[in-house]
């Protein structure tokens, strides 16, 4: 029988790290991510996991460590946040690059400066290109599920590269609802042990790493973007066999009421079950607006994109994220799907509570509005930014 | 669907007793979102912390603007805090004081007061001065709004109370036999 509790987004991860077994966990705390260190130090206190718990002086070091540990062919996990994974970076493209399956949960939080701890996609949209896997939670439960399918994805032979679990500061992380925590017996039958393909072994000395020069540099590049190819067979397998064994459907991408719907909005993370109350809402007025949410960012779920978005008059992309100097990130994406089709939807790109402002089911009816105006316009373009005074900020020109 | 929010000073307890609340409605089978206002608590200074509790599983992640209940557990945040903002007429109003629900005019609202503190410092939580009210508020709760049961909130603050397990349970207790309803 699993067990439920009432439970916050870092409580569920830190749940999904010990279910796991999870041997090494190096970490650095920052807000919103400090309770997944904290409970974890408490699992290992109790004696519930067996894990070496490693406290770090910065998160650099702490994924520096993850990358030692997981060379040697250990199970890794660690969390972070904003500040904590820029300072990673640098470390973040080696653990891809030596092709290490290390899990990282993310409390999605606002990159400095202006200092802010709140909700915002932009630290992870900024590890977009690093080759780790990229999934998006939209409630507790999927923090906790999705973190224990990252690992059996991430170290399957046909991936073997690292990925994080994103998932909305406070919104997430902090709130407490009820999530299932399986047995450890069903996730042992789900989640075998990590059997490394290489490791760092004394008996048998390998390099990690080495010196690549231009004649196979573009190799082992090659080769992670094909690892990432892999990974969509990857996770549909592991989505499938995870609802077999535990009841709960994951899709790489999640459609609601798209099938007549000639505006569909497109989502990441928490801010999905809100714009679902807008999609109901707007329904009930007999709009026919649909909802995707994109569960896996990296590997890009283009296909299903396709699949669900071709149809379609106008796609509104959200986005908790700004590529300054173009517009959000995902758009440009879900543009190139459909850059050399015959026929193709308006795409309009809307940002939205960046730095944990709060969106609220009339924000997400009044991008629907703009987006039919800007339909009638017939509007070739648009990035527009939702809720801000723009009155207020003096612009040089 | 029933939105409570609770409001306190930072070190009162308002978000621990928004969990209780949200751990015990999830023990009768409910839906449950418990947070509070995402940032940087500070002790004495004004807080607040939101529950939603319903039958189906809840979508919406917006902050709560529109209350059906407001639990007050500090009664000096009403010079410095509007609490009433946005509570739906006819919402219930819970207030930690020793004066009857008779003695306020909330017209649009049902008012019930109950003295936490006396309460709290009775059963030796915390003292005069900075009594810890957070569990005898939800035996206010149960008594007033009463979407969730006496026992099923003694169970959870005895699950979320890291010490005195009984005597939380037994504020929860008193506070419940001892609330009136102004209606």
């Amino acid at each position: 029988m699993a067990m439920k509790m009432v439970l916050r987004g870092n409580m569920a991860t830190a749940y999904a790290a010990k279910l796991a077994r999870v041997e090494v966990i190096p970490a650095y705390p920052i807000t919103p991510s400090t309770l997944f260190p904290e409970k974890i130090s408490e699992f290992v206190a109790n004696g519930e996991l067996k894990c070496q718990f490693i406290k770090c002086e910065s998160e650099h070091s702490a994924m520096s460590a993850c990358i030692g540990a997981s060379a040697t062919g250990a199970r890794v996990a660690t969390a972070t946040s904003s500040q904590g994974l820029a300072l990673m970076h640098e470390v973040v493209f080696i653990a891809a690059g030596l092709r290490l399956p290390i899990v990282m949960a993310i409390g999605n939080r606002a990159l400095s400066a202006p200092i802010n701890i709140w909700c915002d996609h932009q630290d992870t949209i900024a590890e977009r290109d690093s080759g780790w896997l990229q999934f998006y939670a939209e409630k507790n439960q999927e923090t906790l599920d999705l973190m224990l399918m990252a690992f059996k994805i991430c170290e399957d032979h046909r991936v073997l590269l690292p990925g994080m679990v994103g998932m909305d500061a406070f919104v997430l992380t902090h709130t407490m609802e009820c999530v299932d925590i399986p047995e450890q017996e069903e996730v042992d039958r789900f989640l075998p042990p990590y059997k490394p393909v290489y490791k760092l072994d004394v008996n048998n000395p390998m390099t990690f790493g080495a010196f690549s020069s231009p004649d196979n540099y573009m190799e082992f590049r090659y080769a992670v973007h094909m690892a990432m190819e892999s990974a969509v067979k990857v996770i549909d397998e592991v989505f499938e066999e995870f609802e077999k064994k535990f009841g709960r459907n994951y899709q790489r991408v999640v459609p609601f009421m798209v099938e007549d719907a000639e505006v569909i909005l497109v989502t990441i993370g928490s801010m999905t079950g809100t714009a679902r109350e807008a999609v109901r809402l707007l329904r009930s007025k007999g709009k026919k607006v649909g909802l995707l949410k994109i569960t896996t960012l990296r590997p890009f779920p283009k296909d299903l994109l396709k699949k669900y978005l071709k149809d379609a008059k106008v796609v509104v992309v959200l986005e908790r994220n700004i590529s300054l100097g173009f517009g959000g990130a995902v758009y440009p994406e879900i543009a190139a799907v459909f850059a050399n089709a015959a026929r193709r939807p308006k795409i309009y790109d809307f940002i939205i509570g960046l730095g944990g402002r709060d969106i609220v089911v009339e924000d997400i009816v009044k991008v629907y509005e703009i987006a039919m105006d800007a339909l009638k316009a017939k509007k070739a373009e648009m990035v527009e930014w939702i809720g801000v005074r723009k009155d207020e900020i003096e612009v040089i020109k | 669907m029933y939105e409570i929010r609770f409001h306190g000073r930072g070190g009162q307890g308002a978000v621990t007793a928004a969990n209780a609340l949200a751990v015990a409605a999830a023990m009768e089978g409910m839906y449950v979102q418990a947070f509070p206002v995402f940032g940087v608590e500070r002790r004495g200074a004004p807080v607040a912390a939101f529950v939603r509790i319903d039958e189906k599983e809840i979508d919406i992640r917006s902050q709560i603007y529109n209350p059906d209940i407001v639990v007050v557990l500090d009664m000096t945040l009403l010079g410095a805090v509007n609490v009433t903002a946005g509570l739906k007429k006819g919402g219930i109003l819970i207030f930690n004081t020793k004066k009857k629900p008779g003695e306020f005019s909330y017209p649009d609202f049902k008012v019930a007061t109950v003295d936490a503190t006396e309460i709290a410092v009775r059963n030796g939580l915390g003292t005069q001065t900075n009594p810890i009210v957070n569990t005898a508020i939800l035996g206010a709760y149960a008594r007033a709004v009463g979407n969730v049961k006496l026992e099923s909130i003694i169970e959870a603050v005895k699950q979320e109370s890291p010490v005195k397990k009984d005597e939380n349970a037994k504020a929860v207790k008193d506070a419940f036999e001892n609330t009136v309803k102004g209606w």
